[in-house]
């Protein structure tokens, strides 16, 4: 009988089930969407992190920062000015570490050492500038001045604005980055993030070897291939491999074995990063501690710290996901509850007649609240099932659209360089600290998402069901009496 | 038997106290046919109440058989009530979703008898009241008459002791009214029960053996040696 009546009742009512259904089926679709749009970003934000850091990448470790010297870090470029009818090219460029801040090798191996670190690797981050063209003297009595000097693709990337005075010059500035690698292990460092898509990585064998991976992004824009050579500081490196970056930008242009990058920079044994794997992933921030407390002069940084300095449009709309969004879906479902359980309230009171006969007969409250409950229950799973539907769909919507998402990382200190004279100032400052990364946004939803909707539906129509079965418990069967009198 | 003693029923209307029932004494013998007639507000409806214990006196007792339906617990007097008592209202209250073979079932329900045993008494319950052929129609695709046959269906199907009427006819028009009333005489001679009807119809009310008349919660009976069968 109550499975019976339970389907006449829903099946007559199916304007008020309908609405009490949908209802709650808007909260719980809110809840499946904010619940998964706000893991999509913690998704993207753990891209970003790993693009920047390398696969399996817990922490990073450098140089605690120090006030540089005014002219250290900046590049200097010593060009001839040649006689009007001279055409001789001339090149001249310059290799910096990244931020210009290294370690001693030597704190690689302790690192290695400490209590909680898996594994330990170091790299060598390079800066390279490199600008060629040919440079002619003024003309005293000229009486239009040069000036037909043409910047090049430095510009964009933190370096000085080529600027002659007196003179003519056409030039060409190119800046890219390189990044030492421990041929040794390469599972754990800047080229971890990174898949060799032609042509082979590093062997253990060739660890000061004269052979590059290039970054495929760079290789198209350089048109290097396998098999050809990339001229680094006049030093020619044979391209073995093409690599593209798994998520978000790759961590180089250029990668080479760590120490022909520390003959490069003449920071022999010397390294700019230390990338760590710690043995637990729930102990990061003891081991970041221990580390901290035991080599001195080293910035331990995490991902948990990187993620802290992610700004921009992903990072708001993480804010908005996390905050807005979780109050906005805990209010919308506390709506549907209350609207259920006043929509079955009310209708307990249309059918007072209805209980309070069936009480006359003999039914006992419980058995009547039951009924009750049973009703609002199947309104729940119906809201549950569509607000699921609803969810599911409004997510695989934003993962068929995936808004791009900007995100900025650290700070941006870079100190751009003005025009100069005859020479080029400025050049890139601690320009590695700061990187901006696109990923795309997707809205996964997990099993647990889905379970918590259901359960939410299932609470929902419990809810309202127990609310109104409380009411009906009250009736007195002399309503139904009553009520005809 | 019923054993009435002292039976009086106040509530409250706002902040008038109402005497719906004053310190009633009446016996109703096993087998019994009582009238209750009175005024609009005199107590009628109320008195009923305390007889088929849907509602408690204020004071005084209401035996059945020797047991205080006043003082049982809410679960022994609804058990009492599936067991013993049939009860018919003027609006029917049938369950507007359920066909009427199903409206005979919820009688059935609290006695927790079994889903085929109850689905065959209340055909056979329906078909003793000429509706065999409209047991799987709902309410509204019966007449009132019928509709009422229902629920008449539905008050014996448990073959209860007493039979309590609420005007049972006062949304049927003449004709099916004698009818109801008929089936009504046929089913208290068939099953032996006792029978107690409200009733605003004075035709009805002077047929019956034993009228009881309430008057401002007061009650006087009245044999009525004349009288013929309902």
């Amino acid at each position: 009988m109550f499975l019976i009546y339970l389907r006449r009742e829903l099946s007559r009512r199916k304007k008020a089930a309908l609405v009490i259904s949908m209802g709650l089926a808007l909260g719980i679709a809110l809840v499946i969407t904010v619940t998964s749009v706000s893991s999509g970003m913690k998704q993207a934000q753990t891209q970003v992190l790993k693009s920047l850091y390398g696969i399996g990448t817990d922490m990073t470790v450098t140089k605690a920062a120090e006030a540089q010297s005014s002219s250290s870090a900046r590049p200097k470029f010593n060009f001839d000015a040649k006689s009007d009818d001279s055409s001789t090219s001339q090149s001249s460029d310059r290799v910096m570490t990244a931020g210009g801040q290294t370690l001693a090798s030597t704190k690689v191996a302790d690192v290695a050492k400490q209590t909680g670190v898996s594994n330990a690797v170091g790299a060598l981050s390079l800066n390279v500038m490199k600008v060629d063209g040919t440079f002619t003297q003024g003309k005293a009595k000229s009486t239009t001045s040069g000036g037909t000097g043409e910047g090049g693709q430095g510009g964009g990337q933190g370096g000085g604005q080529p600027g002659v005075q007196g003179g003519g010059a056409s030039f060409d500035v190119n800046s890219y980055t390189v990044y030492g690698v421990d041929t040794a292990n390469l599972t754990l460092g800047p080229l971890s993030s990174s898949k060799v898509t032609t042509g082979a990585t590093f062997t253990s064998a060739q660890s000061n070897a004269k052979v590059a991976v290039v970054d495929s992004a760079y290789a198209k824009t350089k048109s290097l291939s396998v098999g050809k050579t990339v001229t680094i500081k006049s030093v020619k490196y044979t391209v073995i491999g093409i690599s593209t970056a798994t998520s978000g930008d790759s961590a180089a242009n250029i990668y080479i074995p760590l120490k022909q990058a520390q003959t490069l920079a003449s920071s022999a044994n010397k390294v700019s990063t230390i990338y760590v794997k710690a043995t637990d992933s729930q102990q990061i921030s003891a081991v970041k501690s221990t580390i901290q407390k035991n080599i001195s002069g080293t910035t331990v940084t995490t991902s948990a710290d990187l993620a802290k300095t992610v700004s921009g449009s992903l990072s708001t709309a993480t804010k908005l996901a996390t905050s807005v969004g979780k109050w906005l879906s805990v209010a919308v479902l506390l709506a549907a509850f209350l609207v259920a359980a006043l929509l079955t309230s009310s209708a307990v009171s249309r059918r007072v007649r209805e209980f309070g006969t069936l009480k006359a007969l003999g039914w006992k409250s419980g058995k009547v609240t039951r009924q009750v409950i049973g009703e609002s229950f199947v309104n729940g799973l119906i809201g549950g099932a569509l607000g699921i539907a609803l969810g599911l769909g409004a997510a695989y919507v934003v993962t068929a659209i995936s808004p791009t998402m900007t995100a900025e990382l650290g700070s941006t200190t870079s100190s751009a360089g003005g025009p100069g004279g005859g020479g080029m100032g400025g050049g890139p400052g601690r320009q590695a600290a700061s990187k901006a990364i696109e990923v795309a946004l997707s809205a996964p939803v997990s099993l647990t998402t889905i379970a918590l909707a259901a359960g939410l539906a299932i609470a929902g129509g419990l809810i309202a069901g127990g609310f109104g079965g409380w009411r009906a418990s009250r009736m007195r069967p002399a309503d139904a009496l009553r009520s005809v009198a | 038997m019923y054993k009435l003693t002292g039976v009086s029923k106040q509530y409250s209307r706002g902040k008038e106290t109402v005497h719906a029932l004053r310190s009633i004494d009446l016996v109703i013998e096993d087998g019994d046919q009582l009238v209750i007639q009175g005024p609009t507000g005199g107590g009628k409806s109320t008195l009923l109440q305390m007889i088929g214990g849907l509602d408690r006196p204020t004071s005084g007792s209401v035996e059945l058989d020797g047991t205080d339906l006043a003082q049982l617990s809410e679960a022994k007097l609804t058990k009492v009530r599936s067991e013993n008592i049939g009860i018919i209202f003027q609006s029917f209250n049938l369950i507007p979703t359920l066909t009427a073979q199903e409206n005979v079932e919820t009688a059935l329900v609290p006695m927790g008898v079994k889903p085929a045993e109850r689905r065959e008494r209340a055909a056979e319950a329906l078909r003793s009241v000429g509706l065999g052929e409209r047991m799987h129609h709902v309410p509204t695709e019966l007449s009132g008459g019928q509709q009422q046959r229902v629920a008449i269906a539905r008050a014996l199907v448990k073959k209860p002791k007493v039979l309590l009427a609420d005007e049972p006819t006062g949304n049927l028009d003449e004709g099916t009214r004698d009818d109801i009333m008929a089936l009504l005489d046929t089913m208290c001679q068939e099953y032996g029960l006792t029978f107690i009807m409200v009733t605003h119809d004075s035709a009805l009310a002077a047929k019956a053996p034993r009228l009881a008349t309430i008057r401002a919660g007061r009650v006087t009976v009245t044999e009525q040696a004349q009288s013929v069968r309902l």
